[in-house]
Parts: C-alpha cells; sequence; structure tokens
C-alpha cells in the first residue's frame, strides 16, 4: 500500500517538511567552499610543477638510457627463472608513452582506485550497520553513506583512465602478448587470457573485466541509491517498515560486496603486475580501503562536531570509532603480514619477485615507512582509552592514516606501473590534493543535502545513551 | 560493637534505583566500599566515582614481557645456540619470527592480565572473599559501606540509606 503514496521528488521536499522534526541539516558554507577550492588549486599547480620537472627528467632519461633500469631489474633477479625474464623483458619493450605522461597516469591511477574504494566502503559502512542491526551508530550512519556520491564519478574516472592509460598501466593490454607469433608471446599471460577478455578473443577488446566494471559500479550505485532514498523517505513518513526494508538490502549489498570488493581489487590493482598473483589480494584491498574509510568517517564526525553539528553523538560513540581505527589498523597489518610472510618462507621467485621490487631499491623507504605510519603509529597512538576520547588526537591519527593508506596503495600500484623509474615528487602530493578536495567536496555536499541523522530512525534514543 | 570490620549493606531490587542510590549516598557524605550486582550494571563505575583501573598497564606490561622473552628466545636459539641455513634465510629472519613474537605477546598479556586481576579481586588460592549477602549472585544488588572508614554513627549510615531506597538493610562483620 505504501507505494501508492505519492511522493513527489522527496529528497528535494525533504527539508521544508523536516523543520521542526528537531534535526539539523548541515550547512556547506561558502568558506568551506573556498578553502576545499583553495586546496585543489594548490593541488592542480603542483600537479603542473611535477608533470613539468617530469617532462625535464624523463626526456634526458631516454635520451641517456631509455628503458635500461627495467632491463636491470630483469639481470637483478636472472636466476629468478624464464618464466619472469621474458615477462620483465617484455614490459621493457613496452615502454609505450614518455616517462612524465605515464607518471601522470599512475598517479591519477593510485588516486581514482583509492578514493573509488572509499566511496564503496562508506555505504559498507552503512549497510553493514543495517545488517547488524546496531543501535549505536544512528546518529553517524550518514557520513560514510555520503561516500557513495562519489561513485559515479569514480566510475566515470576508471572507464576513462583505462581507455587512454590502459596500455601504459596494464601489461596484459598488449595484444602481441597474446600471439603465438610475436616475440612478445608469453605462455602466462595468455593462459589468464579469458579472465579478461572473454568471450571476445585474446588481445582484442577485455569484455570481462570491462563488463565487471560496469556490472559492479551499477549494483553498488543502485543499491546506494535506492538505500538513500530509502533512508530519506523514513526521515518524513516515519515508522519502521524503511527500516526492514534497509536491512533486506543492505544484506544483498554485502553479498555482493563481498565477491565485487575482492575482485575490483584484482582487476584494477593486483592486474597490474599480471604474472604474480596472491590469494590475499581482495582481502588485503578491503582492509586497507575500510581502515581508510573508518579514519575518514571519524575525521568527519569530529569535524562536524566542531563545527556545532551532530551534539547527539556522544564521546562514546567516537570512542567506539577510535576503537574501530585502531582494531582495523591492526586487522590491515595482520593481512600485510600474511600476505608477506608467505611469500617470504616459501621464496618461490614468481612469488617473491612483487616483494623484490618493493623490500629492496627505491622504493624501499615507502615499503618500511607503510608498515610505520599504517600500524606502529596507530597501534601506539590509540592503544590507551584516553587518546580515543581526545578529539585532538582521534582526528590527526584520522588524517595520518587516510595519507598513510594512500601510500599503501601507492606502493601497490606504483612499482608495478614504473617499475625502478617511480618517484615521489610534486605530482603526487599536488594530484593527492586535488583528489581528496574534489572527494570531500563531492562529500560534503552530499551530506548537506539532507539531515544529517535520521530523526525516525528506530534505535536513535539508543544511539543518544550510547556507552561503553 | 564486636571487633573486625563492620558493614551497613544496603539490598535493592532494581539497577536504577540502585545508581540513584549510589548517587544519593555519596552525596549525604558517605563513603560506599563497593557495590555487589548479579550483572554489570552500565554507568555504574561513573556514579561510584572509580578511577580508570590500572589493568590496562599491568597488561601492557606483561605483553612487552611476552614480547621481548619471545625475541630473546627466538635470536637464542636460531642465532646464537644453533645457527641452521633454512630455506636460505639469514640465521635471524625477523620476518618468521613475528608469528611467535605476537602469541607470545598475546599470551603474557592475557595469562599476565588474569593473574593480576586474581590478585587484586582477592581470589587467589589463599585468599578468603568477603561474601557479603549471596543473593548478589541471583538477583540482589548489595552496597556495601565500611562503618569506621566513615565519620558518621551506624544509626545515620542505616538512616541514609534507608532514604535511597534500600529494601534491607542488614549488618555484616568479618573477622
Amino acid at each position: 500500500m505504501e507505494d501508492c503514496v505519492v511522493r513527489p521528488n522527496i529528497t528535494k521536499s525533504i527539508k521544508s517538511n523536516l523543520v521542526n522534526t528537531g534535526t539539523e541539516t548541515f550547512e556547506f558554507t561558502n568558506k568551506a567552499k573556498k578553502n576545499l577550492m583553495i586546496t585543489m588549486v594548490v593541488g592542480l599547480v603542483l600537479s603542473i610543477v611535477g608533470v613539468v620537472t617530469n617532462m625535464g627528467a624523463g626526456n634526458h632519461e631516454e635520451t641517456t638510457d631509455g628503458g635500461h633500469d627495467a632491463t636491470e631489474m630483469v639481470t637483478d633477479q636472472g636466476d629468478y627463472g624464464e618464466s619472469v625474464e621474458v615477462s620483465e623483458g617484455g614490459a621493457a619493450e613496452h615502454h609505450g608513452s614518455p616517462l612524465w605522461l605515464k607518471s601522470l597516469y599512475n598517479n591519477l591511477w593510485i588516486n581514482t582506485i583509492y578514493f573509488a574504494g572509499l566511496a564503496l566502503l562508506g555505504v559498507f559502512f552503512f549497510t553493514i550497520q543495517y545488517a547488524a542491526q546496531a543501535g549505536w551508530s544512528a546518529g553517524i550512519k550518514r557520513i560514510p553513506l555520503a561516500f557513495g556520491a562519489w561513485l559515479p564519478i569514480a566510475f566515470g574516472l576508471i572507464a576513462i583512465l583505462f581507455f587512454l592509460a590502459g596500455p601504459d598501466l596494464f601489461h596484459w593490454t598488449h595484444s602481441s602478448l597474446y600471439d603465438v607469433n610475436s616475440e612478445d608471446f608469453d605462455e602466462i599471460v595468455k593462459n589468464k587470457a579469458s579472465y579478461f577478455y572473454w568471450p571476445m578473443e585474446a588481445g582484442s577488446f577485455p569484455a570481462f573485466w570491462v563488463g565487471r566494471l560496469v556490472l559492479f559500479f551499477g549494483v553498488w550505485y543502485l543499491l546506494f541509491r535506492k538505500l538513500r532514498t530509502l533512508a530519506f523517505e523514513e526521515d518524513i513518513e516515519g515508522g519502521e517498515s524503511r527500516w526492514k526494508r534497509m536491512r533486506i538490502l543492505s544484506a544483498l549489498f554485502l553479498v555482493f560486496f563481498a565477491y565485487s570488493s575482492s575482485i575490483a581489487a584484482w582487476d584494477w590493482v593486483m592486474s597490474i603486475d599480471v604474472h604474480w598473483f596472491s590469494t590475499m589480494y581482495g582481502w588485503y584491498s578491503f582492509a586497507s580501503w575500510w581502515v581508510a574509510c573508518l579514519a575518514l568517517t571519524t575525521f568527519l564526525i569530529i569535524y562536524l562536531k566542531e563545527n556545532g553539528y551532530l551534539s547527539i553523538v556522544n564521546t562514546d560513540v567516537l570512542h567506539d570509532m577510535g576503537k574501530f581505527v585502531f582494531a582495523f589498523s591492526i586487522f590491515w597489518t595482520y593481512l600485510w603480514f600474511s600476505q608477506f610472510m608467505l611469500i617470504y618462507y616459501a621464496h618461490i621467485p614468481e612469488e617473491t619477485v612483487y616483494y623484490m621490487d618493493r623490500w629492496t631499491g627505491k622504493y624501499s623507504i615507502f615499503f618500511f615507512l607503510n608498515l610505520i605510519i599504517n600500524f606502529i603509529l596507530p597501534f601506539f597512538m590509540l592503544m590507551t582509552h584516553g587518546s580515543k576520547r581526545q578529539n585532538r588526537i582521534l582526528k590527526s591519527i584520522c588524517v595520518v592514516i587516510i595519507l598513510g593508506h594512500w601510500l599503501d596503495f601507492y606502493l601497490m600500484i606504483t612499482p608495478g606501473v614504473m617499475k625502478y623509474e617511480g618517484g615521489f615528487g610534486f605530482m603526487e602530493v599536488g594530484l593527492l590534493l586535488v583528489f581528496l578536495s574534489s572527494f570531500l567536496f563531492v562529500v560534503l555536499r552530499q551530506i548537506a543535502k539532507a539531515p544529517l541523522f535520521a530523526s525516525n530512525h528506530p534505535m536513535l534514543e539508543e544511539s543518544k545513551h550510547h556507552h561503553v | 560493637m564486636s571487633n573486625g570490620t563492620n558493614y551497613v549493606l544496603g539490598v535493592y531490587e532494581d539497577e536504577d534505583v540502585l545508581k540513584d542510590a549510589v548517587r544519593q549516598v555519596r552525596e549525604n557524605g558517605v563513603e560506599i566500599e563497593e557495590v555487589y550486582s548479579p550483572f554489570p550494571v552500565h554507568g555504574i563505575e561513573d556514579v561510584l566515582g572509580y578511577k580508570r583501573s590500572w589493568m590496562a598497564r599491568a597488561a601492557f606490561a606483561f605483553g612487552v614481557l611476552g614480547f621481548a622473552l619471545a625475541l630473546t628466545m627466538q635470536i637464542g636459539m636460531m642465532g646464537v645456540d644453533w645457527p641452521m641455513i633454512i630455506g636460505g634465510k639469514d640465521f635471524v629472519p625477523f620476518p618468521a619470527f613475528v608469528p611467535v613474537l605476537f602469541e607470545m605477546t598475546v599470551l603474557l598479556s592475557a595469562f599476565g592480565m588474569v593473574g593480576t586481576f586474581f590478585v587484586i579481586a582477592n581470589l587467589k588460592p589463599w585468599g578468603r572473599p568477603k561474601i557479603f549477602d549471596i543473593r548478589v549472585t541471583d538477583d540482589k544488588h548489595v552496597m556495601a559501606v565500611d562503618i569506621d572508614a566513615n565519620g558518621k554513627s551506624e544509626a545515620d549510615i542505616k538512616e541514609i540509606i534507608k532514604a535511597s531506597g534500600a529494601s534491607e538493610i542488614n549488618n555484616k562483620t568479618f573477622v
């Protein structure tokens, strides 16, 4: 019967209908917008500086010893077996775009994937609260839900970048790898071809890969839209029916998410190092996104509270968010180590090559920095009871973690795309700033569209009195 | 008055009454030694004015001890006592130590915390816990007030406890 009720354009009418129900709406002030814009412009300038400096350096390198580094890497690992040698040799020959452009694509891809994951995991947080019938989080759920507004942008960016920069990012997109008569022919990649190209012929259009991309984003976005609509309808009409329907949809989302997030991590990140694979990879990427998502959610709650909003969220809720960040930082480390440990101990050349590129040489410093920022720092800083209850400490740790897991994605992607030519400079910092500010802009705009918390949520009262 | 420690016990039927009673009794200047309940009462430690327990610090210390022990043991065995080449690794392969480091840290931290708790809660084997009222394991909440620790007379304390909503007031002496 409830479907018969006419509800014209529910999101637009929601604010006017809710004036007197004791809820509150975030106002995305011009000052906040201006600050984000400034960050974006600074990021853009830094990126351009980065591109220009890279252009100079890249040309220089290409005239002197273009591709030499990559060849050197092969000789370093000469005793690792022929298959690796063939593959790395192949990568060196597909030098593709000039270095600055490759570096730009690489950075765009890191940020695109990182923020796509944050957007997805925001919806994941929301759905997991519903599926678990959690009461404590009733006042904060709409903040991670708003991350979902980035999903269509993430889809656009991934699609455009893939078609623009596919050959530079993904070794497997080179059709000569699948041609028996070509000297680039690579049997290992050929055996994996159907994962990318099915039902098309290997080396043609990667229909399966693109199909998954479209399917995943389609389902994620549709469920996000549906959940958002139901949440807003509940504000106006109350009752428990929407809450129940959201529970069902959330459970569906979670089942789909469990498969799709893992496969997405293989597709977007793991397939860069196409010869290598890890059964931990999906979980590992999920953990990285998840910690970052929790940190960003916590940060935004504190930001909103400091600006006078969300007074219904008490210190105990933030304490629990702090516990989440703390616990999942350890979880991330656990997965990081589980992936590393088995490969380290088994010492199989095809597997160790991934860690050889990261542990030794140019990326070594980031490799260890990654562990320090994402494990040692949150572990000791968030260990005590008091630190999770102090907004200042919690907030700064969250910022560090958000940057730290960006670094994690940098480490997953850069050595695969850039080989030994990657670096860390203006472009990395600049593009991160551009993406971070755009993401926050979209999210804050989305948050401002509806009340900050669900005034008719059946467990709102529990959330207000949450006590740990 | 008999020798030993004399207590006045207030028996309460409901945890909400108990929480209000604790607040009220403390406001009237009576110091409560302990409150016993059949189940955890949310927020009772706040109204009782308890400080944070130092158990967490004990746990951390035991954890550090476990970490140190595991590290010493493994380096001693693998690096000093009987170095062996395993899978071409170093004699002291740190990554391979991590699982043991983790386990020993967790183990000693947990055991140490349980042991510490047993000692401070007077549950050590030779300890004789004070049982104020056996019904706190069933459906009653009991507030124990040490008469000598308060500057008030027994009658005054009983009056205050009674006014706070206790269903019974009893005496108990531990020698």
